[in-house]
């Protein structure tokens, strides 16, 4: 699926370097960039960390002998696949085109295109997600071995926890809000009609309560990982343990305060506005815990840069910037001035590609040798991690320029004058894409007949690699 | 940390109690309930959220038309909502009752009573059925078949009367889909009772059902007054 | 987890209370009470959901662990209602400049 995202983002970026649009119909760029958000962030971001890594090391790092329900596990997977068949068939058969958010009225009284079976995708793959998180949570509390307290469990654990909170709580009202959104479609009548008195705002509310904490699954995972990251590679012990811990938690409870920040144009009210806009700062203020932390655990440690450090250091600097760009668009001002334009896509790019994609990175290589027994080149996986922070900030940079000079996002047309970052932009990317195929396919899958001594030799190297007895001896 | 790392859980499965219906993941038979129950009523407040979707709307909406909600809410069969409301008490009582059945041991206790909650719970259906019939032939059904008088109208405006009944439609479609799973559910814990698959130690599939069945009856406890009873019924 | 179960007189002494609640919210809806009509069935919406939750439900007899999880769920759901509705009522609090 990240690779169908991927292409879609590509063919974006190609489409982009004329200014009249260079490739394609503007009909198919309002499909493609459809495409590219559906299934980037219900299809990748928001199952790859737990289900991938979640899955294999929560057990393991809590000394239990599996996840609560195993079948139930299995039955996620089914879930998923499922509602992936359902946006692929989507796909194929003629696209859509609302856009990832799948506003109102536009998606239930104006397209022609497939929402129903988008939606149902999504909807679908949204049970899966309800039914990992569920699993984990249960899990943490209910299995730990003994002598495994709260206080004791690795970092990862914490932030795997905060984000099956969200996981559980949230997706049910997406569930919802697209249920509602397919009946209306079918009946051609709904509670999002205007024509009946229905108010689309009222989706883009449902829609956000579940959306805006979706961010935060997608990047505590990965906040998780850079911990465990930061503290191996500085062969030191957390610095603010319980801070980190906490912090992960008070991001899963804040998180649902701030959703009104994406309507600040959606006629909600102003005073509506001012509250998200003040609580969307104080959301600020538990990941500024966590960079502060990392940045002092790294501080006097004995740091080797391996590969999966390097994603790490990298995810720091980009979460950093993301974050620090997302203050100017929590506050009402210049979140009004920027609202819909390529500020707001490099700003989430920078969270979602440079925080949570790199930390998936970096976590798949750290565990690479654990979960296969193989292990990856080092140098070329180095080489990867550096070219792809490159690439990234090619890509992405631009589009903070663009957007602040008011370039608006998802239109397939543009003022020649944004031409020169545009081609940057493109360049990046296709550059992005192809290294991150390379660093993929090299580091990962052709590289994997190390010999067995290689792997114990990496066990000394370091510590604690989702072994539940070293994890809590740290 | 010494006295964690004499029991550290590598060494805790040579003193397993072990039970067939024990799965392989848990270490004893409580924990393995202790989940089971923990879970379903995490999935619990899964639903809570994915009701209160609706719900929000509800309120919503309520307040901004509310002579609309009222007309519509008269248009409702209060005696029929209330006979709802009775059975489906009664089948929550049933359904407690097979727990404790459960739990003591009792097979043929146990089965009757899972018999009685279904049958309960198909009249419910049954019941809810009929009012829809009605709301067709009145011509009520927002989307498919919406020609109302002007009686059923009661002087509020057209547009608020079919926002209500989107609601109704909605709110009572989706209490009554979680109906139907729950008849299945119970409909499995019924075969496998009758099979002797549960017993007084593994009952723990019942309750975590009982649970669920619960839940919906809950949900609906509020879907009748919120509904039906809009505005009062005095005259 | 529940050592003590609820025995089958408290089952039945719900259940009744149960009817008599239900009964009860209907016979209300016909007496004029204004505004206190939808506060009194609300009221007893709520008096029946903890009724069934406790003791059908068994959360009178179990750990704190389970609780959290309920109140969890009616804090957030608080949540979503009570943003929504921010939006919504305040919306006509200032009007928009202009003719």
């Amino acid at each position: 699926m990240f690779f169908i995202g991927g292409a879609a983002a590509v063919m974006m970026r190609l489409h982009l370097i004329e200014p009249a649009g260079a490739l394609v119909q503007p009909e198919t760029y309002n499909k493609l960039f459809t495409m590219h958000g559906v299934v980037m962030v219900f299809f990748f971001l928001i199952p790859s960390i737990p289900a991938t890594l979640g899955n294999f090391l929560v057990p393991m790092m809590i000394g239990a002998r599996d996840l609560a329900f195993p079948r139930l596990n299995l039955l996620s997977w089914y879930v998923y696949i499922t509602g992936a068949a359902f946006t692929l068939y989507a796909l194929i058969s003629g696209g859509v085109d609302t856009g990832w958010t799948f506003y109102t009225p536009l998606s239930s009284h104006y397209l022609n295109t497939h929402v129903i079976t988008t939606a149902l995708g999504v909807f679908i793959t949204g049970f899966s997600s309800i039914l990992t998180g569920l699993n984990f949570i249960v899990t943490i509390h209910k299995m730990r071995a003994p002598g495994m307290t709260w206080k004791r469990m690795p970092l990862f654990l914490w932030s795997i926890y905060a984000a099956s909170v969200i996981f559980v709580l949230a997706t049910p009202v997406l569930a919802i809000a697209l249920f509602l959104v397919g009946l209306e479609r079918i009946f051609h009548v709904g509670i999002f009609d205007p024509a009946i008195g229905g108010d689309p705002v009222l989706f883009q509310h449902l829609f956000w309560f579940y959306s805006h904490p979706a961010v935060y699954i997608m990047i505590l995972p990965g906040m998780g990982v850079v911990s465990e990251l930061v503290t191996c590679f500085s062969k030191k012990k957390p610095f603010g343990y319980i801070f980190i811990a906490y912090s992960s938690l008070a991001i899963a409870v804040f998180s649902f305060l701030v959703w009104g920040h994406h309507l600040f144009v959606s006629s909600q009210s102003v005073y509506a506005g001012f509250i998200s806009s003040a609580l969307s700062f104080a959301l600020a203020i538990p990941s500024a815990i966590k960079v502060f932390n990392w940045t002092a655990t790294l501080y006097k440690g004995s740091i080797s840069y391996q590969a999966p450090m390097l994603y790490a250091l990298g995810f720091i600097g980009l979460f950093t910037m993301g974050g620090l760009t997302g203050l100017f668009l929590a506050s009402l001002a210049t979140g009004v001035h920027l609202h819909d334009t390529y500020f707001v896509i490099a700003h989430f790019h920078y969270i979602m590609v440079g925080g949570a994609v790199m930390a998936y990175l970096g976590g798949i290589h750290f565990w690479w040798p654990k979960i296969t027994g193989r292990l990856y080149h080092d140098g070329w996986a180095r080489f990867a991690a550096l070219v792809i922070f490159v690439g990234f900030n090619l890509t992405f940079f631009p589009q903070y320029m663009l957007g602040y000079l008011g370039m608006p996002r998802r239109y397939a047309v543009y003022p020649a004058e944004f031409q020169v970052l545009d081609v940057m932009s493109s360049a990046g990317a296709s550059h992005t894409r192809r290294r991150l195929l390379d660093s993929i396919r090299l580091s990962s899958l052709v590289h994997p007949l190390w010999t067995r001594s290689r792997i114990e030799s990496l066990e000394r190297e370091r510590p604690g690699m989702g072994d539940a007895i070293a994890a809590s001896h740290r | 940390m010494s006295e964690s790392a004499a029991s550290s859980p590598l060494a805790a499965p040579s003193a397993r109690h072990l039970s067939p219906a024990l799965h392989h993941q848990f270490e004893d038979i409580e924990q393995q309930r202790d989940a089971g129950n923990f879970g379903m009523w995490v999935f619990l407040a899964t639903e809570m959220l994915f009701f209160g979707g609706v719900f929000t709307g509800y309120i919503m909406y309520r307040s901004l038309y509310y002579p609309g909600f009222a007309a519509g809410s008269h248009g409702l069969e209060v005696n029929l909502g209330a006979a709802m409301t009775f059975v489906l008490l009664a089948s929550s009582f049933t359904m407690a009752m097979a727990v404790h059945a459960a739990r003591a041991g009792r097979r043929g206790m146990l089965l009757g009573l899972l018999f009685a909650t279904i049958l309960l719970g198909i009249a419910f259906l049954g019941m809810k059925f009929t009012e829809y019939s009605h709301k067709w032939h009145e011509q009520m059904v927002p989307g498919l078949n919406f020609h109302p008088s002007l009686t059923e109208l009661r002087g509020a405006p057209e547009h608020a009367v079919e926002l209500f009944l989107c609601f109704y439609f909605f709110m009572t479609g989706l209490h009554a889909l979680h109906m139907i799973i729950g008849i299945g559910l119970l409909s499995v814990m019924a075969i496998l009772a009758w099979r002797g698959r549960i017993s007084c130690e593994h009952y723990n599939r019942v309750e975590v059902s009982g649970l669920y069945w619960h839940f919906v009856d809950i949900i609906w406890i509020y879907l009748f007054p919120l509904l039906y009873l809009i505005g009062g019924r005095y005259k | 987890m529940n050592e003590e179960n609820p025995s089958v007189e408290t089952y039945i002494v719900v259940f009744v209370a149960l009817l008599i609640l239900a009964a009860l919210t209907t016979g209300i809806a016909y007496i004029n009470l204004g505004t206190l009509n939808t506060v009194v069935a609300l009221a007893i919406a709520a008096v029946k959901m903890s009724l069934v939750g406790l003791f059908f439900m068994h959360l009178w007899y179990s750990r704190g662990l389970t609780r959290i999880v309920v109140l969890a769920g009616f804090f957030w759901l608080a949540l979503m209602v009570l943003f929504t509705l921010a939006d919504v009522f305040s919306r006509s609090w200032i009007k928009p400049p202009g003719p």
